[in-house]
C-alpha cells in the first residue's frame, strides 16, 4: 500500500514540465489562443516526437509507449498547469481511448498508431444539444448504404473538431447507438469553428450531409466503449484540473508575498492566509481524488465509473473556487485581460461544463449509490 | 502508486479479524462509537476490554519492540485500525497509548519508561490530558496552572479544560509554568499526576449534547514526586509539541470507516422516508459520499509520505481541515433527511446518532488544533506566507 508517484513517475512529471514551460510559455499561450487552429504544429510534432507523449498511454503493440494511466494523468496535470493549447485531451484523452475499446482488430492496428505517432489527431463527437451526455440523447442517424454507411444531421461543442484528422460520432442506428470515424474532409461534412469563452480548448459544429462514415463499433454496441472513454476522459480532465488549480493558488501566493497594503505584504492577513489555505486544502482534496482515479484506470477490479464521477464532479467545484478566489486575491489586476487569472477561470468553467457538470456526475453518483 | 496489500499485510489483516472475531460480543459492539456512555457496566465492560486487548498483545502496536511494543509499520497500524472499526469493537481514549507512552519512549527517564509503560501495554491504568486551560487554548503555551518544588514533591494550583476521560483515568500529564520570569514558552514543564488525591477535583462539563464527556479538572495544592517531571523542568513545551505530533496519523481509517457505517445508515434512513427522491439531497449524499472516500485517499497520501515511524508534517493539517469540515456538513444533511423528526428529541434529552452528530461535530473544528490555527499552519508552514507580524 504506497499511495504515491515513483521517483520515475516524479521525474516524467517534472520533464513535462519543463519542456512545456520553454514550448508553452504564457506568451505562446496567448498567441495560439488567439487562432481558430489554436496549436502550434511544430511544438505538437516535438511533444509526440521527442517526447512521446501522445503515445505514452497507446499499447505497443499499436505503436505506444504502454505506459499506464497514472503517467497519462501526470501529463495531463502539467498540461492543465501551463494551459498548453493543443488537441492532446480530444485526441488521446477522447479519441485514442475509443479506438483502444472498438472491437475491431484491424481498426485499431490500422488508426491507432498513427494518433500515437501524433501524425493523426483524432476527435469524439458526441454531443447534439447542451449537457448531452446521455445515451437518450444521441439521435444523429446512422444508415446503411451499400456495404457502409452514411452520417446525417449535427454534433455540437465538437473540441478540436475542425483541426482533427478524424472525427469519432456517436449515432444511431436501428439497433442503437454506434461509433463511426469519419474522416476531414469527407463529403457533406461541413465543420464551423466557433469561438469559445476558454480560448485556450476550441471547439466546431459540424453537420453531416449523407457523410460516409466506417463502422467502428455496431449499433447497440458503441455506448459502453463511449461511456468508458468518457469515465477515462473525466479523470485525465480531473488531473487537468489539479494541475490548473495547483498554478492558479502559486499566482495567489507569490502575489501575497510582494503585494503590499497597509505597509505589510496582503499574504500576513489572515484573511488572505486562510483563503489560501483553504484552496490547498481543496487542491489537495481533489488531487486525492484524481490521482485514485488515474490509480483505477489501471487496476483490473476498481470502480471505474464511481471514481471518475467522483474526481470530476469534486474537482469541477474544486477547480472553480481556486480559480475564483485567485482574481479575488489579486484585487483589481486579477480582473484584467493582461493578467492570466482570468484564463484559468475561463479553463475552470469550461472544464467543469465539458463531459457533464458537477451535478450531473453526482446525480450519476447517487445512482451507483441505489438511490 | 500502489494500494494492493501485500501478501504479510493481508496475513496481519486476517489474524487482527481472526482475534476480533472471537472476543468480541454483542455487548461490545454497542460500545464501537461511544466512548464514554452506558453506565457504570458499560465502563466495566471498557476496562476488561482494555485488559483483553493488553493480554493478547494489541496495545503498543507502534511502540518499539525494546520498550514491549509490537513495532508494526504504518500500513499495519492503519490496517488495525480498519479492522477494530469494521468489527465494530469499542472506541478507545488515546491517551496512554498513542500519547503518553510515545511521549516517555522520546523524553522519559528510564525510570519513568519502567514505571508506566507496561500498565499502559497491560490495559491497566489510564491517562489523561491536562493541557488546554480557560485562558489558553489555541495559544497554549499561556497556561497559568502553576507547580512549584517544595522538597521532594512539586504542588500544583490552576484549572485544567476539555479534559475527557479524567472521571475514568488514574493519571494525568499537565503542562504546568515551572517558572514565571522567563518567556511564557521556555518556563513550563511536563509532569505526571495521580488523579487520586485531595488536591485533585474533576468537574463534569455539560456540553451541547446535554450529555458531558469532557471535565474540568482543578489543582489545589495537588502534588505529584519531584522526578515526575518528563524531558526536564523548563523543557515542557517541547516535549508537549512531540506529544501533540504523535497523534496518529493512522487514526484517519478507523474514524472513516465508522463515518462510512453511518453514511450507509443514512442513505437507508433517506429510502426509507422516500427522502432519496428530491434531487437536493441526492446531490448532498453523492457529495457527502465523495467527500468520504477523499478523507479515505487523503489519508492513504499522508501515510505513505510519512517515513517508516515517522510523524505526519503540517500536510496533516490539510486532512484535518477538509475532514471535520466534512463532518459538519454531515451532521447537517443527516437532520435535512429526518426533517421534523430532527426536532424531536427521545425524553431526557436522549439524542440519536445522526442529533448527536450534527451537534458533536461542531467540536470538530475546534479541539486538536482549531480550524483557524490549521489554517495558520498551512498558510505559514506549507504555503509559506508571512507570518503574523507580532503585536
Amino acid at each position: 500500500m504506497r499511495f504515491t508517484l515513483t521517483d520515475e513517475q516524479r521525474e516524467l512529471a517534472a520533464i513535462v514540465r519543463a519542456f512545456l514551460a520553454d514550448k508553452s510559455p504564457a506568451s505562446a499561450v496567448r498567441n495560439q489562443m488567439a487562432t481558430s487552429q489554436g496549436y502550434d504544429p511544430i511544438v505538437w510534432t516535438q511533444l509526440a516526437t521527442q517526447l512521446n507523449l501522445t503515445g505514452l498511454a497507446v499499447p505497443e503493440e499499436y505503436g505506444g509507449a504502454g505506459f499506464g494511466y497514472v503517467e497519462l494523468g501526470l501529463v495531463f496535470e502539467e498540461f492543465g498547469r501551463s494551459l498548453t493549447c493543443a488537441p492532446f485531451f480530444s485526441s488521446i484523452a477522447l479519441g485514442a481511448e475509443v479506438l483502444l475499446r472498438c472491437p475491431d482488430e484491424s481498426v485499431k492496428k490500422e488508426l491507432l498508431p498513427g494518433i500515437a505517432a501524433g501524425t493523426s489527431r483524432a476527435t469524439l463527437a458526441v454531443l447534439e444539444r447542451p449537457s448531452g451526455w446521455d445515451k437518450g440523447a444521441i439521435a444523429l442517424p446512422a444508415v446503411r448504404s451499400g456495404a457502409g454507411w452514411t452520417l446525417s444531421g449535427e454534433k455540437r461543442y465538437v473540441l478540436d473538431g475542425h483541426t482533427a484528422d478524424l472525427v469519432l460520432v456517436a449515432a444511431r442506428g436501428e439497433d442503437g447507438v454506434g461509433i463511426f470515424a469519419v474522416e476531414a474532409g469527407a463529403s457533406g461534412l461541413t465543420t464551423r469553428y466557433v469561438e469559445t469563452l476558454d480560448q485556450t480548448r476550441k471547439q466546431a459544429h459540424l453537420s453531416f450531409a449523407e457523410t460516409p462514415a466506417r463502422l467502428i463499433a455496431a449499433p447497440g454496441e458503441g455506448w459502453p466503449i463511449i461511456t468508458r472513454a468518457l469515465q477515462t476522459a473525466a479523470i485525465m480532465l480531473a488531473a487537468e484540473q489539479v494541475g490548473g488549480a495547483a498554478r492558479a493558488l502559486e499566482m495567489s501566493t507569490d502575489y501575497a508575498q510582494i503585494r503590499h497594503q497597509f505597509g505589510r505584504p496582503i499574504g500576513s492577513f489572515q484573511a488572505i492566509k486562510h483563503k489560501c489555505a483553504d484552496m490547498l486544502t481543496e487542491i489537495e482534496s481533489g488531487r486525492s481524488a484524481a490521482y485514485y482515479g488515474m490509480w483505477a484506470l489501471d487496476s483490473a477490479d476498481a470502480d471505474v465509473a464511481t471514481a471518475a464521477s467522483l474526481a470530476k464532479s469534486f474537482c469541477s467545484d474544486m477547480f472553480m473556487h481556486v480559480a475564483a478566489d485567485n482574481i479575488q486575491i489579486h484585487g483589481g489586476i486579477g480582473f484584467t485581460w493582461e493578467h492570466p487569472a482570468h484564463l484559468y477561470f475561463k479553463r475552470a468553467k469550461a472544464d467543469e461544463t465539458l463531459l457533464g457538470s458537477a451535478s450531473y456526475h453526482r446525480e450519476l453518483l447517487a445512482h451507483k449509490l441505489g438511490l | 502508486m500502489d494500494l494492493e496489500y501485500t501478501p504479510q499485510e493481508q496475513a496481519f489483516r486476517a489474524e487482527v479479524r481472526d482475534w476480533l472475531t472471537a472476543h468480541l460480543t454483542d455487548a461490545h459492539r454497542e460500545l464501537a462509537d461511544d466512548l464514554t456512555g452506558g453506565g457504570e457496566a458499560a465502563d466495566q465492560l471498557r476496562v476488561e476490554w482494555e485488559r483483553t486487548l493488553g493480554a493478547a498483545g494489541w496495545i503498543g502496536l507502534s511502540w518499539p519492540k525494546k520498550y514491549g511494543g509490537r513495532e508494526a509499520s504504518l500500513v499495519e497500524q492503519m490496517i488495525f485500525g480498519e479492522e477494530y472499526a469494521l468489527a465494530c469493537a469499542p472506541l478507545r481514549p488515546p491517551f496512554g497509548e498513542q500519547l503518553l507512552g510515545p511521549t516517555l519512549i522520546a523524553f522519559g527517564t528510564d525510570e519513568q519508561r519502567s514505571r508506566f509503560l507496561a500498565p499502559i501495554l497491560r490495559g491497566e491504568v489510564f491517562w489523561c490530558q491536562g493541557f488546554s486551560e480557560p485562558e489558553a487554548g489555541s495559544d497554549l503555551a499561556s497556561v497559568r496552572t502553576r507547580a512549584v518544588l517544595e522538597g521532594d514533591h512539586w504542588v500544583i494550583d490552576g484549572q485544567k479544560v476539555w479534559t475527557s476521560q479524567a472521571q475514568t483515568a488514574q493519571w494525568i500529564f499537565v503542562l504546568a509554568r515551572t517558572n514565571p520570569d522567563v518567556p511564557k514558552h521556555r518556563g513550563l514543564s511536563f509532569l505526571l499526576v495521580p488523579l487520586a488525591q485531595p488536591g485533585v477535583e474533576v468537574r463534569p462539563i455539560q456540553q451541547i449534547t446535554g450529555t458531558a464527556e469532557f471535565n474540568e479538572v482543578y489543582f489545589s495544592g495537588a502534588r505529584t514526586n519531584a522526578d515526575l517531571v518528563v524531558g526536564g523542568v523548563d523543557n515542557g513545551w517541547r516535549v508537549t509539541m512531540g506529544t501533540l505530533g504523535f497523534e496518529r496519523g493512522t487514526a484517519f481509517l478507523s474514524q472513516q470507516v465508522r463515518w462510512e457505517r453511518e453514511f450507509t445508515e443514512l442513505l437507508a434512513e433517506a429510502q426509507r422516508r422516500g427522502r432519496h427522491e428530491d434531487p437536493g439531497i441526492r446531490q448532498r449524499l453523492a457529495d457527502a459520499y465523495c467527500g468520504l472516500q477523499i478523507i479515505k485517499y487523503t489519508g492513504f497520501r499522508t501515510i505513505s509520505g510519512m517515513l517508516p515511524g515517522g510523524m505526519p508534517g503540517p500536510e496533516a493539517s490539510i486532512g484535518k481541515l477538509f475532514w471535520s469540515q466534512w463532518h459538519q456538513r454531515f451532521g447537517q444533511l443527516e437532520m435535512d433527511i429526518l426533517g421534523d423528526d430532527a426536532l424531536v428529541v427521545d425524553g431526557g434529552y436522549e439524542l440519536s446518532q445522526f442529533q448527536q452528530t450534527f451537534l458533536f461535530s461542531r467540536a470538530d473544528t475546534i479541539y486538536a488544533g482549531s480550524s483557524e490555527v490549521q489554517r495558520g499552519i498551512v498558510g505559514e508552514r506549507v504555503l509559506g506566507l508571512p507570518k503574523e507580524p507580532s503585536a
